[in-house]
C-alpha cells in the first residue's frame, strides 16, 4: 500500500460525500431522525392501560375494587358499561383493552365468606401485551384480596397476623423500568448499519455506472488502495454518527451512560468495519447502484432490527432463530451498547463479543477485496 | 526502454465473449515513439484490443507484450508504465479540473514535490488555466477531452493508450488534440490511438485498419493508398447520383462504385482505358458524366475496398 494512493483516493471521496447532497443529508439526519422516531415514537411500557368497567352489582364493595384499577399507574377506566353487550362492543371496538366485569353477589358472597370471581375479558390480539395485562390484572385483584383477607382475620381478633411471602423486587441497570433506556442504545447499531453499508453499498457501483472505474482500474492503484481508501471516510463519518448518537442518547433522552467510552469506540469500530466490508462486497458484486442499495438495506438493517435484540429479546425466539442470530454481528453489537450504556459493564466481560465483531470485520473485508478485479467483466 | 526495441508486440491476439468473437488473431507490432493509429468502424474490436493490452480484458488465445511485459500475465507492471484514455468519458464529473488531476496524480505516485508543477503543465496543456477550479461536469467536450488526456499523462508514461479520444468533439479542439498527441510522440512517446474519422488517420505514423476483429490491412497511410487497393481509382460526377450508381455498380469492368459526398468513387482495373468506356456507358443509360477523371485513393476509399472486399468472400 502506498501513502500517496490511499490519500488520493481518501480525498477523492470525501469530496464526493461532501458534494453529494443526498449522502450528506443521509448521513447528518439518519442519526437524528432514528433517535426521534425510536425514542418519542415506541413504547413498550404498559401503562394507562384503557379499562371498561361493568359492575353489575353497585355495592361499596364492588366500587371499591375498580377504584383500585382506576389508581394504579397501569390502567385507566376509559369506559363504565350499563350492559354486556357494551362491554363486548369496547373490546370488539378496540377501545379497551380489558373489560371487568363483577358479578352482581360479589359483596354478598363476600360477605358469606364465599370466594367470589371478577371476570376479566383481555384483548389478546398482541399476545405479549395480553400477558401483561392479564398478570397487572392478577396483582390488583390479588392485593384487593388480600387486604379482605385481613381485614377479616382482624375482625377474628388477629391483628398481629402478617403475610407470611411477599417479593422485594430491586430493578438493575434499568431502575424505573423505562423502555426508552432500554431500546436507545440499541439505536446506534441501526445508524451504523445505514450509514455503513447503505451508503458503502453506492461507491463501487456508482463507479461501474458512470464509467470511471475503467480510467480507476487501468491506474497501478491496487485493489486494497481502493478499498481501504473508499471505506476511510466513511469510517470516520461513522463513528462521528456514534458520537452524535450518544451524545442525543444522554443529554437529550437521559439514557444514562455507564460504561467507558473506550468500549464503545473500540466496539463501535469493531462492528462499523464489519457493516462497512459488507456495504463494499454488496457494491463489488452488484455492479448497479440500485441493487445495490436495497442488497445491502435488507442484509444489514433487517437483521439489525430483527435479530439483534435491539427490541425483540433473543432468549424469546425459537431456537433455530437464536442460531441464526449467532452469525448476525448487530446482535454482539446491540448487546455491547446495552452494557455500556446501562451497565457499565467492564470490556473483560464483552470480550468475547469484541470478538465476534473482529472476526466478523476480518471475513468480509477479506471476501471484498478478493471479490474485486481489477478488470472489465 | 531502448528505443530501437518494440513498444507493443501482439501476436495471434484473441478476445471472444461467449459464441461472438470480438478480436480474431490479430498480430502487430508497435515501435517506440511511433503514433500507431488503429482504424475501424464502431464494433471492430479497437476497444477491445486496446483493453487487453491495457490488462483490462484478458485474451482468449494468443499473447502480448506492452513495454516488454505480458498483458495477461504482468498487467500491474504494464499499469505502471501507459496512461490510457478510455472511449467514454471517464473522470470523475463531481470533482473540479485540478482535483481530477491532483487524483490521478496520486494514483500514479507522482513525486509529491512534482505535483504541483505536473498539474499546472497538464492544465495549460488542455487550455484550462483559469478554469481549473470549474467542476469537470460543466466543462464543454473538448476541454473535458484534453483534461482527460492530461490526467492519462501526468506521470509521464512512455507509451500511452487513446481509445476514440476525440469522438463527440468540435473539428477545433480535434486539431488541438492532435497536435499534442504529435508533440508527445516528438518527444519519445509511443501513442496507440483508435479512431474511426478517416482524416485523422492521415495524421498517424502507422495504420492497422480493421474489421470484424481481423487486421485487413496495415502500413503507412501512403503505403496503403499505394499498394492496398486493388485497381485504380475514378471520380465520377454525374446527376442524378442514385441512378448513376446503380446503372455504374452494373457496369462492365468496375470493380466497385460507391458514393463519396456529391460524387461516386469507382474501383476499376485501369482507370485510363476505363474511363472512355464509362462514359460512353452512362451515354447509353441516358446519364451524362459532368466530370470523370482518375484521382488518387483517400484512406476512406482503401477502407471501404478493402471491407467490402471482405464482405464478398
Amino acid at each position: 500500500m502506498r501513502w500517496h494512493r490511499l490519500l488520493a483516493m481518501g480525498r477523492k471521496e470525501f469530496i464526493q460525500i461532501l458534494r453529494d447532497t443526498r449522502s450528506l443529508a443521509i448521513v447528518v439526519t439518519m442519526p437524528l431522525i432514528l433517535m426521534l422516531l425510536y425514542g418519542y415514537g415506541v413504547n413498550l411500557d404498559y401503562k394507562n392501560i384503557p379499562v371498561c368497567a361493568f359492575d353489575r352489582e353497585g355495592s361499596q364493595q364492588s366500587q371499591d375494587l375498580l377504584r383500585r384499577f382506576e389508581a394504579s399507574d397501569y390502567f385507566t377506566v376509559v369506559r363504565v358499561a350499563e350492559n354486556y353487550p357494551a362491554v363486548v362492543e369496547g373490546v370488539e371496538a378496540g377501545q379497551c383493552q380489558l373489560a371487568v366485569v363483577i358479578p352482581h353477589d360479589f359483596s354478598q358472597r363476600l360477605a358469606g365468606g364465599q370466594p367470589a370471581a371478577v371476570q376479566a375479558l383481555v384483548d389478546a390480539t398482541d399476545d405479549n401485551g395480553a400477558n401483561l395485562v392479564m398478570g397487572y390484572t392478577e396483582a390488583v385483584v390479588a392485593g384487593f384480596s388480600q387486604e379482605l383477607q385481613m381485614e377479616w382475620l382482624g375482625r377474628q381478633g388477629r391483628a398481629e397476623f402478617r403475610v407470611p411471602l411477599s417479593v422485594e423486587a430491586r430493578t438493575w441497570f434499568n431502575e424505573e423500568l423505562n423502555s426508552k433506556d432500554f431500546i436507545i442504545p440499541g439505536i446506534v447499531a441501526l445508524v451504523m448499519a445505514v450509514i455503513g453499508a447503505f451508503l458503502t453499498s453506492l461507491t463501487i457501483a456508482r463507479e461501474w455506472e458512470r464509467g470511471t472505474m475503467e480510467q480507476l482500474i487501468s491506474t497501478p492503484v491496487s485493489r486494497t488502495e481502493i478499498m481501504v481508501g473508499k471505506l476511510v471516510p466513511y469510517f470516520v463519518i461513522g463513528l462521528l454518527d456514534t458520537a452524535l448518537c450518544t451524545v442525543i442518547a444522554v443529554a437529550w433522552f437521559g439514557v444514562p451512560f455507564r460504561g467507558q467510552w473506550t468500549t464503545l469506540l473500540l466496539s463501535s469500530a469493531l462492528f462499523l468495519l464489519g457493516v462497512l466490508g459488507q456495504g463494499y462486497f454488496i457494491s463489488v458484486v452488484a455492479k448497479s447502484q440500485l441493487a445495490a442499495s436495497q442488497a445491502a438495506l435488507v442484509s444489514t438493517l433487517l437483521p439489525a432490527f430483527l435479530l439483534s435484540g435491539f427490541l425483540f429479546a433473543i432468549e424469546q425466539m425459537p431456537a433455530v432463530i437464536q442460531t441464526i442470530t449467532r452469525v448476525i454481528p448487530a446482535r454482539y453489537y446491540v448487546s455491547i451498547l446495552k452494557g455500556v450504556f446501562l451497565k457499565g459493564t467492564p470490556p473483560a466481560l464483552l470480550a468475547e463479543h469484541l470478538l465476534a465483531l473482529a472476526i466478523f470485520a476480518a471475513l468480509v473485508m477479506g471476501l471484498a477485496t478478493r471479490a474485486f478485479h481489477k478488470r472489465l467483466v | 526502454m531502448n528505443r530501437n526495441s518494440p513498444s507493443v508486440v501482439i501476436d495471434g491476439l484473441v478476445k471472444r465473449f461467449g459464441a461472438f468473437t470480438a478480436v480474431d488473431g490479430i498480430s502487430l507490432e508497435v515501435q517506440t515513439g511511433e503514433i500507431f493509429g488503429f482504424l475501424g468502424p464502431n464494433g471492430a474490436g479497437k476497444s477491445t484490443t486496446i483493453r487487453m493490452l491495457c490488462g483490462l480484458l484478458r485474451p482468449t488465445d494468443g499473447r502480448a507484450t506492452v513495454a516488454g511485459f505480458d498483458v495477461a500475465r504482468q498487467p500491474e507492471a504494464i499499469r505502471q508504465r501507459i496512461g490510457y484514455m478510455s472511449q467514454k468519458f471517464s473522470l470523475y464529473d463531481d470533482l473540479r479540473a485540478a482535483e481530477n488531476l491532483r487524483f490521478f496524480a496520486g494514483l500514479y505516485n507522482v513525486p509529491r514535490e512534482l505535483v504541483a508543477e505536473r498539474v499546472e503543465w497538464a492544465l495549460r496543456m488542455a487550455g484550462l488555466e483559469g478554469r481549473e477550479s470549474a467542476i469537470t461536469g460543466t466543462l464543454a467536450s473538448g476541454w473535458k477531452q484534453r483534461l482527460a488526456l492530461g490526467c492519462a499523462v501526468l506521470h509521464r508514461p512512455p507509451i500511452v493508450f487513446l481509445d476514440e479520444p476525440t469522438s463527440g468533439v468540435d473539428p477545433i479542439s480535434r486539431r488541438r488534440f492532435w497536435d499534442l498527441i504529435h508533440d508527445m510522440a516528438a518527444g519519445g512517446v509511443t501513442v496507440f490511438v483508435t479512431t474511426h474519422y478517416m482524416d485523422e488517420a492521415e495524421y498517424c505514423n502507422r495504420l492497422a485498419l480493421i474489421d470484424r476483429g481481423r487486421i485487413v490491412a496495415l502500413g503507412t497511410p501512403t503505403e496503403l493508398k499505394r499498394t492496398a487497393m486493388k485497381g485504380e481509382l475514378l471520380l465520377v460526377e454525374c446527376q442524378p447520383l442514385a441512378r448513376a450508381l446503380e446503372a455504374l455498380q452494373k457496369a462492365p469492368g468496375v470493380l466497385d462504385a460507391a458514393v463519396f459526398g456529391n460524387n461516386l468513387h469507382l474501383v476499376v482495373e485501369d482507370a485510363a482505358a476505363a474511363a472512355p468506356a464509362l462514359r460512353d456507358y452512362l451515354r447509353r443509360q441516358g446519364l451524362e458524366a459532368t466530370r470523370l477523371e482518375a484521382i488518387p485513393p483517400s484512406l476512406e476509399d482503401v477502407f471501404v475496398s478493402l471491407t467490402t472486399a471482405q464482405a464478398r468472400n
